[in-house]
């Protein structure tokens, strides 16, 4: 019997069929490949399929369950990484010109961890370069399509791996959140995306983008299969100074885990801002009340330095984005041009020729914050405006065990539509900045569609409260169909 | 016309002008810390490894990879702090210095900008004067850009990483002496503490020099930093040099020959310095906090563990040796600069007794042996004889059974095969003749001929036997006991 997965069958539900002796590891990663084959054609979810080496792995994976072995948490199940994954099976060129053939020679922590539980990497997914960008579509590689709308955007930057798992292609994918770049693509898609809290995961292996704000973070189809990963990829290491002490999550078991009673639901009235999208406003409210039905008290709060984030964001992302990308020189990384000149002429001549444009405007933006003369007037004043951000929240969580609102002011947008306008590209993580800025958990969830598109809800935890995130996310997964729902090129599939 | 410049103390005086010059300094010295790893990351620190032979994905600045502090090289860096009395913040932190060179992978270094680790202490010089330290920050080292194989570069990263404090003095130095004198006193505080080998030859210790010039009662001028400074004598020359340089351009009158603030590089053979770089347009290395660090905290208890582990440092050796053991003030110097010959001789003289015999053979015999071909040995550590070997001589000879002149021969042979002394007095056949009749026939020979002596001695002028013990140690190929000679010779005479 064949395990089918292909939007229906979960990672949890797959790798138990497995442990159970349904079907072989090798019909899920050739089922796998053949939803890739027969998808991504159109999806351009993947910048890279790695057949042979998942094939190799599922005939090791087959062997070890033929042994009698304990099986991983993961075993046998199909995973995509976003490619600023550190991985020795692969080209992690952060969708970058630059960084193309990009062979790492060391795995990431999270990656080691995936494998070490038994996992299948069946290859890397598209980005915008180096994560800069809310659309997928600033990559060396041509933008990803939204399984809901081939003409538009999957969100980004982690689209390639939100559109990996919304497509049907693989239940679990890994992505980077730095600003909203897996929460704002999950709600674009229709899908799961937790960024954990700051330090939870381990980023040794994620190709830097800001440090103080990425986080290795999840897609997936279920709020089960977003626990299991963070429970496998989680935890303490001894390579990440600012992973966290901490032993790796374990999922809360509520006794009753379809009522949220006594959860009092901050509803900042800066989420619902007047260039909100009416249909996400319409979708959100109505999550909002279903949250009520399931127990929650709604209480309107304010996050008064809200207006803050997207300047204060943009100064301290691409402040540490500046350093982080300085290697790129054509020394040690990158793709050498004007090998034939001086020392800092060829930097000058391999990053001119590597970079794309976003890249190159927030490495001059992230420069300038820096500069002697600016520095206290930008970076300077976004620290402390950060540390006002996260003061905001702390004050919430006073009064509220969890903040709610919309994940995305908008739905999917037409591809092409805002890549000419930086700002107004910018202004899409509006709502998911805040609590990057403030390193806390967030997780968006479908919470129905709007002209056929979805919308996600986002839920927001106190720092290290990951769990109380899951919980109150699974609750309202367990009261609606909205992550049931497929894109019309999967219902097909699905029949 | 240039004037003659002359030293007066710690001014220069023009023979032309008559004005006298005063001199600001101030040195950076970085010094490579004594760990097994590299600051961030578990690569063994390296010397003279194949090139690129000591790398990982931390210092060849991977992408994804992150730093991790080395516990150890904060530990070396707060006891070299503690060693000048300078104050350890509870709390530091880590910045990134952001500039592009081929030898630095990640394009910027981990450092301390304006949260280092130490500040204050000072070090008193030999002369009575006091230098005080401004600051000591930890940072990690560049890889080595190899510039000589035609229009290629090569790229070492076995250094990139590598621990290094680095101390930043007051404008306290007045004089190339005092600049010597410091880092002298410097080293060997930091030899002592176990924070560094400080071996300038393999770039262990390296030091910069900011010098201006000024007629006395003016304000300071114009200052220029020296680098390629690569042995403290030459730190010496090229200030030398630099501040005769500054005062001949001032004497000048011609403002177009004055110092600008620049970069300076040292020419040790032709003995001048040379504008490298002008620093009009400053660099910008856009300092932020190292994102990927947690700050540094010291504890009080890691303060105090670390406090504990100080070994006493060389001053306070020195005046113990003179006041406690009686040594003179040449021999505790000799033996307090090099640690491990200090510790060698407190073990010898605890095991012996004598502190004032272990002194004198250390420095007339046991140092003669180190750089020496026949031992192959270049610090104490190296050599065969250890201190309690050294200890056994010296009770041989304190006991008689052999003399010091005989001792000689015994400790060079030990030195050179590691054979034990008592063993090496019984395969040469060194111990002193005792037998009185044997020593009696050496004597009366002695004596033939020798009627003057005899009659001085028998005045009573004793000094005089003197002349005749030498003959008799020669006839006994040195193994007659001097003091038997002594008498044997004495009772022969007062009974002629």
């Amino acid at each position: 019997m064949t395990v089918r997965f292909g939007g229906q069958v979960d990672a949890v539900a797959l790798r138990n069929a497995l442990d159970a002796g349904t079907g072989t590891v090798k019909d899920v990663v050739e089922e796998c490949l053949a939803r890739i084959a027969e998808r991504d054609g159109e999806l351009h979810a993947f910048t890279r399929v790695e057949a042979e080496c998942a094939r190799a792995r599922a005939a090791e994976l087959d062997a070890k369950r033929a042994s009698g072995a304990a099986l991983g948490a993961l075993f046998g199940v199909p995973v995509a990484l976003k490619a600023n994954l550190c991985w020795k099976g692969g080209i992690a060129d952060c969708s970058s010109k630059l960084l193309a053939n990009y062979a790492p020679p060391y795995d990431a922590t999270v990656v080691r961890r995936l494998l070490d539980a038994d996992a299948v990497i069946v290859g890397t997914t598209n980005m915008d370069e180096f994560a800069m960008g809310s659309s997928t579509e600033n990559s060396a590689h041509g933008p990803t399509s939204n399984p809901w709308d081939t003409e538009r955007t999957p969100g980004g930057s982690s689209g390639g791996s939100a559109v990996a798992v919304a497509g049907g292609m693989v239940p679990i994918a890994l992505g980077s959140d730095t600003g909203g770049s897996v929460r704002q693509p999950a709600a674009l898609c229709g899908v799961h995306g937790l960024k954990p809290t700051y330090g939870r995961v381990s980023r040794y292996g994620l190709i830097a983008f800001g440090s103080s704000l990425d986080a290795v973070s999840p897609f997936a189809r279920t709020i089960r299969d977003v626990a299991r990963v963070l429970e496998v990829i989680s935890g303490a290491c001894d390579r990440d100074s600012t992973c966290l002490p901490l032993p790796p999550f374990e999922a809360p078991q509520p006794a009753d885990p379809s009522r949220l009673a006594g959860f009092r639901v901050g509803v900042p009235k800066q989420c619902f801002p007047a260039e909100l999208d009416a249909g996400v406003r319409a979708c959100v409210e109505s999550a909002l009340q279903q949250l009520e039905r399931i127990g929650c008290e709604l209480v309107p709060i304010e996050l008064p330095h809200a207006e803050l984030a997207i300047p204060t964001y943009y100064v301290v992302a691409t402040a540490e984005a500046s350093s982080n990308l300085a290697r790129y020189d054509g020394v040690g990384f990158g793709v050498r041009a004007g090998s034939e000149l001086g020392l800092q002429e060829m930097f000058a001549a391999t990053r001119e020729a590597g970079f794309g444009e976003e890249v190159k405007r927030r490495i001059l933006l992230g420069t300038y914050v820096l500069s002697a003369g600016y520095q206290d007037e930008w970076y300077g004043r976004a620290q402390h405006a950060r540390t006002k951000i996260l003061g905001d929240y702390l004050q919430a969580f006073e009064e509220v065990d969890l903040v709610a609102g919309p994940t995305s002011p908008c739905t999917a947008f037409r591809l092409g539509e805002k890549t000419a306008d930086p700002i107004a590209m910018y202004q899409t993580d509006l709502l998911t900045v805040p609590a990057s800025l403030a390193g806390l958990p967030a997780i968006s969830v479908p919470c129905g569609t709007s002209a056929g598109l979805p919308v996600g809800l986002q839920l927001v935890a106190p720092a290290q409260e990951d769990g109380r995130l899951l919980r109150a996310a699974q609750a309202f997964e367990l009261a609606t169909d909205h992550h049931r729902a497929l894109p019309p090129m999967l219902l097909g599939a699905q029949a | 016309m240039s004037a003659t410049i002359e030293r007066d103390g710690d001014v220069w005086v023009s023979s032309r002008t008559g004005t006298r010059w005063h001199v600001v300094c101030g040195l950076e010295v970085h010094a490579q810390l004594r760990t097994r790893t590299k600051l961030f990351c578990g690569c063994e620190t390296s010397f003279g490894d194949p090139p690129n032979s000591r790398t990982c994905p931390v210092c060849t600045g991977q992408p994804g990879s992150l730093p991790v502090l080395n516990e150890e090289a904060l530990a070396l860096a707060v006891r070299a702090a503690l060693a000048i009395g300078a104050d350890v913040a509870p709390w530091s932190k880590f910045d990134r210095k952001n500039y592009f060179y081929c030898d630095i992978p990640k394009n910027y270094q981990i450092s301390q900008f304006d949260r280092p680790y130490c500040t204050g202490g000072g070090i008193d010089l030999p002369s009575g004067r006091r230098i005080r330290l401004h600051r000591i920050h930890l940072e990690e080292d560049a890889g080595k850009a190899i510039h000589d194989r035609g229009t290629t570069t090569l790229v070492d990263l076995n250094r990139a990483g590598t621990p290094l404090i680095e101390s930043v003095t007051e404008a306290d130095v007045t004089s190339p002496e005092d600049a010597f004198d410091y880092l002298t006193a410097l080293k060997e505080i930091l030899i002592y503490v176990g924070a560094s080998n400080a071996d300038m030859e393999k770039g262990e210790l390296r030091c910069d020099v900011n010098v201006s010039v000024h007629p006395a009662g003016e304000g300071w001028r114009t200052k220029v930093e020296v680098k390629n400074l690569n042995s403290f004598r030459n730190v010496a020359a090229a200030l030398e040099h630099e501040i005769l340089r500054q005062i001949q351009a001032y004497e000048s009158g011609d403002e177009s020959r004055y110092p600008v603030q620049e970069t300076r590089l040292w020419d040790a053979d032709k003995l001048v310095t040379r504008s490298m770089r002008s620093k009009e347009a400053a660099d910008d290395y856009r300092y932020f906090t190292e994102p990927d660090l947690p700050p540094v905290t010291v504890s009080p208890s890691f303060l105090e563990r670390q406090r504990g582990m100080l070994p006493e440092l060389p001053a306070a050796r020195r005046t113990r040796y003179v006041r406690e053991l009686g040594l003179s003030a040449y021999d505790a110097d000799v033996l307090v600069a090099d640690r491990a010959v200090a510790d060698f001789f407190e073990a010898a003289a605890r095991i012996s007794g004598r502190p004032k015999e272990a002194a004198n053979w250390i420095s007339n015999e046991v140092l003669r042996a180190l750089g020496d071909a026949q031992t192959g040995a270049s610090t104490i550590d190296d050599l065969p004889v250890k201190p309690h070997d050294l200890a056994e001589l010296i009770e041989l000879v304190a006991k008689g059974t052999i003399h010091t002149a005989a001792g000689r021969t015994v400790i060079r042979e030990m030195l050179e095969s590691g054979t034990a002394a008592a063993e090496v007095v019984e395969r040469l056949g060194l111990e002193q003749v005792e037998d009185e009749s044997q020593l009696e026939d050496w004597c009366r020979a002695a004596l033939e001929g020798k009627d003057a002596i005899v009659a001085d001695v028998k005045d009573g002028k004793e000094k005089a036997l003197g002349a005749l013990i030498g003959p008799v140690m020669q006839a006994s190929g040195g193994k007659a006991n001097p003091q038997k000679v002594r008498e044997i010779l004495k009772r022969l005479i007062l009974e002629s």
